[in-house]
């Protein structure tokens, strides 16, 4: 028997969903956790919303106290990055040179901000992806009456909006799409949006950022050489004034580390529909693409849901791989199966919320590359409102903003699997008709 | 089992009433989670447990 660990790359909701998951589903071997960030597995949707806010601090955002990890005896290397992986022998390397030889491996390594070009030279530009890059940002939005221009108005542009706005910031938020989060939820629902954030005093722009003007003489306040953003010059010439600038312009998968030709690393890491990008490796999370059974094609979500779900279900699998590995190797001995050893499909009904000032928006399904969208405005002024998401003929999501929890529970049964188009229409007034 | 949360970091996603809803249930008015019975019997465990693992805002904490 050898000692071989299962290593889990990435530290984060993913992946300490999948190392519990392990120790849950009976490996008693070496459980290696390795993070690239130094601090233990905090939780990321706060970053945008409350710690930005400077409602909570960084501790309220740990997912786990250091005496919750003890019992799961981890080998946990933090501010440690995977640079390799050898898919055939499943052996990583680390950054410090070191090679894991591992029984199997788990990638929840997530996503990366995506900046633009020269933007990390100068000071008071921004993105928003760690703990760290929040409280940078924070920093910078202490006291109030700065000129906040946040470039992508997606989700995460617009949360950062809403919170610099409560804090008292002018905030412009220049989108390349004219409707904030339309690409995620339609225009409608994004229409309604814009509405409360112009409401609340945003301004809204749409046009593609050409370049930064910036100070000649690096008179940066923070005290390094770098200069300082002075504005953000638009494609079409308008120059937008900015003490600070916040790019929320996406993520990349960060796969650049994975070079075996083993691995598909398109937009993600390649899994089938078990998780498994090839024997022993599997991905959850932000940077896993993979065979949704339910839906018929590969999908990668940036959702906190799914890298809980997804954590837990590569766990199993891989666990389950393990055990069929090792009855092969030892046919004759009997079968040491812990109950539920069997690889399942990952089939989860994806979920994502949203909070901007007092409204909280609540998706099941697939609400992208939707080619179909009923929204029903339930309350303009309130911003209440319901949206159902088809595609090829079914329903295949649906939204909710400001609608009691039983009935956003009601509304997930409706597309927890696709159902013909009227149906759903039908099922959605009912969940929708009391209250 | 002696459940705990800590509903001021709940986004009421609602995950815990899906999957253990004699146990959880929600706020009508903002989705905050309720916990039903601190003390659920043993039928119950691995359901909590589930909902406590699958929360996204780690509010549901089971003690032995």
């Amino acid at each position: 028997m050898t000692a071989r660990p299962i290593a889990v790359v990435g530290a984060s909701a993913a992946g300490l969903a999948a190392a519990e998951a392990l120790r849950r589903f009976g490996w008693r071997g070496p459980l290696t956790l390795i993070g690239d960030e130094p601090h233990l597995p905090y939780d990321r949707p706060p970053l945008s919303k409350q710690l930005l806010h400077g409602a909570w601090e960084p501790e309220r955002l740990l997912l786990r106290t250091e005496e919750q990890l003890d019992p799961l005896d981890l080998d946990l290397r933090l501010g440690t990055r995977a640079t390799g992986l050898d898919v055939a022998t499943r052996t990583l390397t680390l950054d410090g040179g070191e090679l894991l030889d591992c029984a199997g491996v788990i990638v929840a390594t997530g996503v990366a901000a995506r900046t633009l070009p020269g933007a990390d030279r100068i000071a008071g530009v921004h993105t928003l992806r760690t703990l760290d890059d929040a409280l940078a940002l924070r920093g910078r939005l202490a006291g109030t009456g700065r000129r906040l221009v946040i470039v992508g108005n997606g989700v995460l542009g617009c949360e950062a909006a809403a919170v610099a706005r409560e804090l008292g910031h002018e905030v412009t938020l220049v989108g390349i799409g004219a409707i904030p989060m339309a690409e995620a939820v339609g225009t409608e629902v994004g229409e309604l949006l814009a509405e409360e954030h112009r409401a609340r005093g945003v301004q809204l722009l749409t046009g593609a950022v050409d370049g930064f003007g910036t100070t000649a003489d690096g008179a940066d306040p923070a005290g390094t050489d770098d200069a300082q953003i002075t504005d953000v010059r638009l494609a079409d010439g308008t120059r937008l004034p900015a003490d600070l600038v916040l790019l929320a312009i996406g993520s990349r998968p960060a796969v650049e580390w994975l070079a075996d030709p083993a691995l598909d690393t398109t937009d993600g890491l390649r899994c089938d529909a078990y998780c498994a990008a090839a024997p022993g490796i599997y991905a959850a999370g932000d940077v896993a693409r993979w065979d949704h059974p339910v839906h018929g094609r590969p999908l990668r979500f940036e959702h906190r849901m799914n890298a809980t779900e997804q954590g837990m279900a590569a766990a199993r699998n891989l666990l389950a791989e393990l055990a069929a590995e090792a009855a092969a190797f030892a046919p004759a001995e009997p079968a040491d199966s812990t109950p539920g050893q069997e690889r399942r499909a990952f089939a989860p009904v994806p979920y994502f919320w949203s909070d901007q000032y007092d409204i909280k928006i609540q998706a099941y399904g697939l609400t992208a590359g939707a080619d179909r969208v009923e929204t029903t405005v339930l309350d303009r002024t309130a911003r209440r409102a319901l949206a159902l998401y088809g595609r090829g003929g079914s329903a295949v999501g649906v939204l909710a903003a400001g609608l009691p929890p039983r009935q956003v529970r009601a509304l997930r049964a409706v597309i927890a699997t696709p159902l013909p188009w009227e149906e759903a229409r039908e099922r959605v007034r009912a969940a929708t008709a009391a209250g | 089992m002696k459940i705990t949360l800590d509903a001021d970091k709940c986004c009421a996603a609602g995950q815990c009433v899906l999957i253990a809803p004699e146990v959880f249930d929600q706020r009508d008015e903002d989705g905050v989670v309720v916990l039903l019975d601190a003390e659920p019997p043993a039928e119950q465990h691995d359901a909590v447990r589930e909902a406590a693992a699958i929360c996204p805002a780690a509010v549901i904490e089971v003690h032995a």
